[in-house]
């Protein structure tokens, strides 16, 4: 097993150098640069060929990437466009509320996923099977910012019970430490919700397949004919197998809650990665901008390695052989 | 009876998805109509109406320059509907080339291409759409282009599959005796053979990429104003969320009707044309042969 894994990870180095090649080509490649930014029209030629050397935008690509890469080694990701700031700084402090978000919606994900899909696999063509089999087409369909905007309006704007944007309300101070969690859970209720929304109907359409696949099996017949009870056959035998290949799913669902991080930080106006990543597009602040591709190509990864160790332990064939 | 009829005979079956298919006819006819049927001028300004809720006069209500929602809507599927099938259009065009190459081929070039796919896979690729629109200057061109050259993966993996099997097959064995050259054994023989999952991957892609051009809209990185979509007019619907629920209610419904259609309309067809559901049908039927 720990060959299996030390494999996989060998075979992320190419992979991650690949990527980085084509963040850098990405970047450096397309028309525009941060000096235009920057600059307004009136500035002297004189003072753009500073600013662009300061930054060594003037020196060959290659030269730069090879640069970037070095520093990119030791972590250093240079200091933003912006204001000057150590990159990995302004990262650092942006993860942990990106990262909570993230992980309770994952959290929620998996209570409501799982259930919904093995409750409409046992039963399936049943009316629960029918019912939540049309809920997660509709729900695969939900532009995700538009339920945002829903719900911001019903609990935020009509029903008032719900605050609508940022992470704590302006005035925390006269609160307790448990008053102000409270304040700070009823904020992440709407982005925790919305993040999670879109793999909910994924996630149980999938641990529906996934059960309906192993219900099927030998050895969920054998169990029935010696007499266990249908309980104990869904339960000891059945979900253990289906699990595994959820749990994998979940390693490849990172992708999209990044993208959706993105999205729903910069509704919510929640102070994390995904607004930063927003606002460094926005001001073409390159050394974050990469930085953060370069991060969220590795969590990626990470997500995807997670997902194959998963494999490997349902499946004995793929340790051993391999891909 | 031709696979064709057999699969729109059994496509026809599924309510569901000729009710998808029924919409997106709909869709398209509004949207090639839009000059005609549109009540106002799209970007006609009518400082006495400014944020009017539904009536009579404006169905869908007014945004915030006194402009008819539903002619902005109306103005706005042509954009859904263009990015939709032109974005597809280029990755199936992309994942049929790479996915055709690798499997055809096999062995080095087949690696090489492998491991190019795991590598655009590896990129959460919504990230990276925004990346180049940002730096890039926006544009409809640009937004379908970047959807369709991110999201050929799918398609490259699945025609791969397809060839690998199909190049062991009799009929291309023989052609190859024959003495048919690479490129008619790809083009003229394997590749029609392998084209029905294509169908069923495109169709879900397109609902994808219009999901995906709605949120770059939204974002104020893909359509701008004044020209309208469907994700920028939900771009106001936010910025008046206080007073103007209209605003934020039908161009959402808009987007949610559409991609439900393409959804159910491609699941439509994957069962229509899974061969794998014909046999148990048949035995159902008790037909033996078709």
């Amino acid at each position: 097993m720990f060959g299996y894994i030390g494999k996989r990870l060998l075979q992320m180095v190419p992979l991650l150098f690949g990527i980085t090649i084509i963040i850098f080509a990405v970047i450096h490649l397309a028309p525009g640069s941060p000096v235009d930014v920057q600059m307004s029209l009136k500035t002297s030629a004189q003072a753009m060929q500073n600013l662009q050397k300061l930054y060594g935008l003037d020196k060959p690509l290659t030269v730069q990437y090879k640069d970037w890469l070095m520093r990119f080694v030791k972590l250093d990701f240079g200091k933003s466009f912006v204001d000057g700031r150590n990159v990995l700084e302004k990262i650092k402090e942006r993860i942990p509320i990106t990262l909570t978000i993230n992980i309770l919606s994952m959290i929620l994900i998996f209570i409501i996923a799982v259930p919904v899909g093995v409750i409409s696999a046992t039963r399936q063509y049943s009316l629960f099977d029918k019912i939540s089999t049309v809920l997660v087409f509709i729900g695969f369909s939900t532009p995700a910012f538009w339920l945002a905007l829903l719900l911001m309006i019903l609990f935020g704007v009509q029903l008032g019970i719900l605050p609508i944007s940022g992470i704590q309300s302006i005035d925390v101070s006269g609160l307790g430490a448990l008053g102000r969690l409270g304040d700070w859970g009823r904020h992440l209720i709407l982005p925790v919700f919305i993040s999670a929304f879109g793999s909910i109907a994924g996630l149980s359409r999938y641990s529906r397949s996934s059960m309906l696949e192993v219900i099927r099996q030998d050895y969920i017949r054998t169990a029935r004919a010696k007499g266990l009870r249908e309980k104990d056959v869904i339960k000891k035998h059945a979900l253990r197998n289906a699990m595994l290949p959820i749990v994998t799913i979940m390693g490849l669902s990172v992708p999209g809650l990044i993208g959706g991080s993105v999205i729903f930080e910069s509704i919510f106006s929640i102070p994390g990665m995904g607004q930063l990543y927003y606002q460094s597009l926005m001001a073409r602040d390159y050394p974050t901008i990469m930085a953060q591709l370069v991060i969220f190509a590795v969590l990626t990864l990470f997500g995807n390695l997670v997902a194959d160790i998963a494999y490997g332990l349902v499946d004995p064939r793929i340790r051993i052989s391999g891909r | 009876m031709s696979a064709r009829r057999i699969i729109w005979r059994r496509f026809r079956r599924n309510h569901l998805a000729v009710a998808g298919l029924a919409v997106i006819l709909v869709l398209i006819t509004a949207a090639i109509l839009a000059p005609h049927i549109a009540p106002y001028s799209k970007t006609g300004i009518d400082v006495d109406h400014v944020l009017s809720p539904p009536s009579w006069q404006h169905p869908f209500g007014t945004d915030e320059l006194g402009r008819d929602v539903l002619t902005r809507m109306l103005w706005g599927s042509r954009v859904s509907l263009s990015v939709g099938f032109i974005a597809m259009g280029i990755a199936v065009l992309i994942g049929i080339l790479i996915g055709s190459v690798a499997g055809f081929y096999g062995g080095i070039v087949d690696s090489v291409l492998m491991r190019f796919v795991d590598m655009m896979l590896a990129f959460p690729t919504f990230i990276l759409i925004l990346a180049v629109i940002a730096i890039v200057p926006p544009g409809i061109v640009i937004i379908m282009v970047v959807i369709g050259v991110t999201g050929w993966m799918d398609v490259a993996r699945l025609v791969r599959a397809e060839f690998l099997t199909l190049k062991q097959r009799d009929f291309v064995l023989a052609s190859k005796s024959a003495g048919a050259g690479s490129l008619r054994l790809i083009f003229k023989e394997i590749l029609p053979n392998a084209l029905s999952p294509v169908f069923v991957t495109a169709t879900l892609g397109v609902a994808g990429a219009i999901l995906t051009e709605s949120a770059l809209s939204f974002l104020g990185l893909g359509v701008q104003p004044p020209n309208p979509s469907w994700g920028n007019i939900l771009t106001s619907g936010k910025d008046n969320i206080e007073t103007a629920w209209w605003l934020s209610l039908y161009p959402g419904l808009a987007i949610l009707i559409t991609v439900l259609s393409y959804n159910l309309v491609g699941e439509g067809l994957r069962d229509a044309i899974d061969p794998r559901l014909w046999e148990t049908e048949r035995y159902e039927s008790g037909q033996t042969e078709e």
